[in-house]
């Protein structure tokens, strides 16, 4: 196998003074999925962010098919993002475009194909995420769960070497989120994809997936194959995969201590 | 006491520091989309477009306003100048006031209110939403795509709509001086057409309806792009585009008269 | 093909515009009186131009035949020199009589052109000899208090 698609090193990154990544280090083969785990606000969406380039780590670097991304010029990077797609975690549908036009919406930016062809990709996509008839429709007129679905199908639409899906299962019906999920695999094996899944759908992930990488406090606190993550016995693990609400990840987002903050002493002294 | 004073001063440098990295910030930004406009007229369909939403759907409210000052004007101008014998100057009176300074500054603030604000809202929204972020994901800038179209429209549609403020006006005036009071119609035009001067004073009116639609349009897209992505945020990037672009427009309004017509009539 | 509504209203828009800056230009303005190219300079000195402004009228026997293009202080004379475009149409001969007048009695000032009965006319450039300065109500006030001091 040739070098990794998406190599991490050292990568460090802070909203302000507040560090969300101390240390990330990661590797991704072509043609695989991976799925990225972690708590509530332990910085997924902000490494989603990172290797779109969207945001210059304050150390280390993320590289993409051997480019360093946040040492590219402007150029250089949108060249790099025409070969990714990512799914945002909210959709982010273009709300003055239809259903239809949004998955067209890159095609006709990139290509100069014509309208026919055009129309037949798109619904194309669409029928693979069970949208075909919607097409018509304004964002405004769907659903959660259906306005993920047309994002996943805006982000296939060129068939990109590499594609970010930012929580691409929560508001979908059983019944779509297992449709999903194999179209995410159907579709890293047959156009040789290579997809990134971030997730908190511990069961449904571990189903499709190759690897896992648990992030936590910055750092990767775990990582292995879906059935190394099952039968682990490090309690960090053992707590996400099995949902229990004691042990190492903390529920809480750092704050001092309760009684302070409550004012309570005071009274029970 | 002493130390609420030593915040107060604090908290008003800190505003005054706060407006000019604004003020960079947006000199930047306007330089950023001149650069871009490049795809706006490649692609013109973009263009018109938002002149469609801008230009066309401001047409009411224009059109509408200039007919009713310019029968205000008809009447007021009529009851002052009749006491000196002089109504038929009533048309001078109103064309005057309407191709040099009531055409370009009231439509280019009925625009802030109506096109302006709304380019704010639909950028600020759009970049709450992260649209601005998938769409520069996807490899396009929003900048060119969606900013710099919106900008080309606005200018282009601002002269358009000041000189249908006008001609309604002047027709405003129309009804009222010579249909409803009875002054004579051809000592009413050519009373006007003779104080009106074609490059002084329609030419520079025009120019200036374009320097206003460049700078509402670009508060606009400032506002809009620069909004924090909150509900509040867009809400109150809406209203700093309607206070701005007002104190912008009768500020530069001030300026660019006292250039055009110093020395002049 | 919503565009293409969206296209027509915004092409109508256009139209619209550009025909009101139209008839912005002729209708309101005096787009129509202006002969571009077809016209030739005078040049006249006057001791006093009163308040002749620049795109006065030249009028002769009350019809418009030009307007007045410059107004300059002559450094020379020490009066005003005051230089107008005349239609090409109207010739005018050499003994010409120019003079700033009012119309009506508080109107604005245009200089009239009295022809003379000279063979040869004036060509582009020359310079009327024979001009008349403005009245200026302050001085017709004083002549004439002087005038009255004098009789009695
Ligand atoms: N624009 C921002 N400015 C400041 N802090 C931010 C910003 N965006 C995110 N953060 C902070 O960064 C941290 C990580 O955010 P991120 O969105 O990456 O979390 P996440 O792992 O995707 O969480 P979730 O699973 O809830 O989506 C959060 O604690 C958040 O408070
Ligand atoms: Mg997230």
């Amino acid at each position: 196998m040739s070098a990794p698609l998406i190599e991490i090193k050292d990568l460090a990154f802070s909203y302000n003074t507040r560090p969300i990544l101390r240390s990330v280090n990661m590797t991704m083969p072509r043609g695989k999925v991976i799925a990225i785990m972690g708590g509530s606000g332990s910085g997924k969406t902000t490494l989603l962010r990172l290797i779109g380039g969207e945001i210059k780590p304050t150390a280390g670097y993320v590289k993409v098919a051997d480019q360093v991304v946040h040492k590219l010029s402007r150029n250089d990077l949108f060249k790099l993002r025409r070969k990714m797609g990512m799914l945002f975690q909210f959709g982010a549908l273009f709300t003055d475009l239809s259903v239809f036009d949004n998955v067209a919406f890159q095609i006709r930016e990139h290509t100069n194909l014509p309208e026919s062809m055009i129309r037949d990709l798109v619904l194309m996509k669409l029928h693979a995420v069970g949208l075909r008839g919607a097409y018509h429709l304004m964002p405004a007129e769907l659903s959660g769960g259906m306005a993920r679905r047309v994002a996943l199908a805006r982000s296939i639409a060129l068939d990109p070497m590499l594609i970010m899906y930012d929580e691409p299962f929560t508001g979908l019906d059983p019944i779509s989120l297992s449709v999903i999920g194999s179209l995410i695999r159907r579709l890293t094996d047959a156009l040789g994809m290579t997809s990134i899944v971030v997730t908190h759908d511990v069961q449904e992930s571990l189903k499709i997936v190759d690897y896992v990488y648990f992030l936590a406090d910055g750092v990767i606190a775990a990582h292995g194959t879906p059935q190394e993550v099952k039968d682990s016995v490090t309690p960090f693990v053992h707590q996400f995969v099995h949902g229990e609400e004691d042990g190492p990840v903390p529920f809480h987002y750092p704050a001092d201590a309760y009684q302070e903050d409550l004012k309570l002493e005071n009274h029970f002294a | 006491m002493p130390k609420r004073i030593i915040t107060s001063i604090q908290a008003i440098g800190h505003r005054v520091i706060d407006s000019i990295w604004r003020l960079g910030r947006a000199a930047r930004f306007f330089a950023l989309v001149l650069l871009k406009s490049t795809t706006s007229f490649l692609r013109f369909s973009l263009v018109i477009r938002e002149i469609y939403f801008v230009g066309v759907l401001s047409l009411i409210i224009i059109l509408v306003s200039g007919l009713f000052v310019g029968m205000v004007l008809g009447l007021q101008g009529y009851e002052t100048l009749q006491k000196y014998g002089s109504e038929s100057a009533v048309g001078t009176l109103v064309a005057l006031s309407l191709v040099r300074e009531l055409g370009p500054v009231m439509a280019a603030l009925l625009f802030a209110s109506r096109a302006g604000s709304a380019i704010t809202a639909e950028i600020g929204l759009m970049k709450a939403t992260e649209q601005l972020s998938a769409m520069a994901m996807m490899a396009v800038d929003p900048v060119a795509r969606v900013v710099a179209p919106r900008f080309w429209a606005g200018v282009i549609s601002m002269p358009l709509l000041a000189a249908l403020f006008s001609v309604l006006g002047v027709f405003g005036g129309y009804l009222v001086a010579v249909v409803f009071i009875g002054v004579d119609e051809g000592s009413f035009w050519s009373s006007m057409q003779n104080a009106v001067d074609f490059r002084y004073d329609i030419v520079n009116g025009v120019i200036k309806s374009c320097f206003f639609g460049v700078t509402v349009t670009a508060i606009a897209v400032f506002e809009g792009f620069d909004a924090p992505p909150t509900a509040e945020g867009v809400s109150g990037a809406t209203t700093r585009t309607v206070v701005t672009s007002a104190l912008a427009i009768l500020g530069l309004d001030f300026v660019l008269t006292s250039f055009m017509f110093r020395g002049v009539d | 093909m919503q565009r293409t509504i969206i296209d027509f209203w915004v092409g109508l828009f256009v139209i619209a515009g550009i025909g009101a800056l139209l008839i912005l230009g002729l209708k309101v303005g005096n787009l129509t009186s202006y002969n571009t190219g077809e016209s030739y300079t005078l040049t006249g000195n006057f001791e006093n131009i009163g308040g002749l402004k620049i795109k006065a009228p030249v009028k002769s026997a009350g019809v418009v035949v030009g307007r007045v293009t410059d107004i300059q202080f002559s450094l020379e004379t020490y009066d005003a020199l005051v230089t107008m475009a005349i239609n090409a149409h109207y010739r005018f001969p050499k003994d010409t009589f120019a003079s700033i007048l009012t119309s009506g009695l508080l109107g604005e000032q245009y200089i009239g052109l009295s022809p003379g009965g000279d063979e040869e006319m004036l060509a582009e450039g020359d310079k009327i000899m024979k001009t008349n300065s403005a009245m200026v109500l302050e001085e017709m006030i004083g002549r004439f208090l002087f005038d009255k001091a004098a009789e009695d």
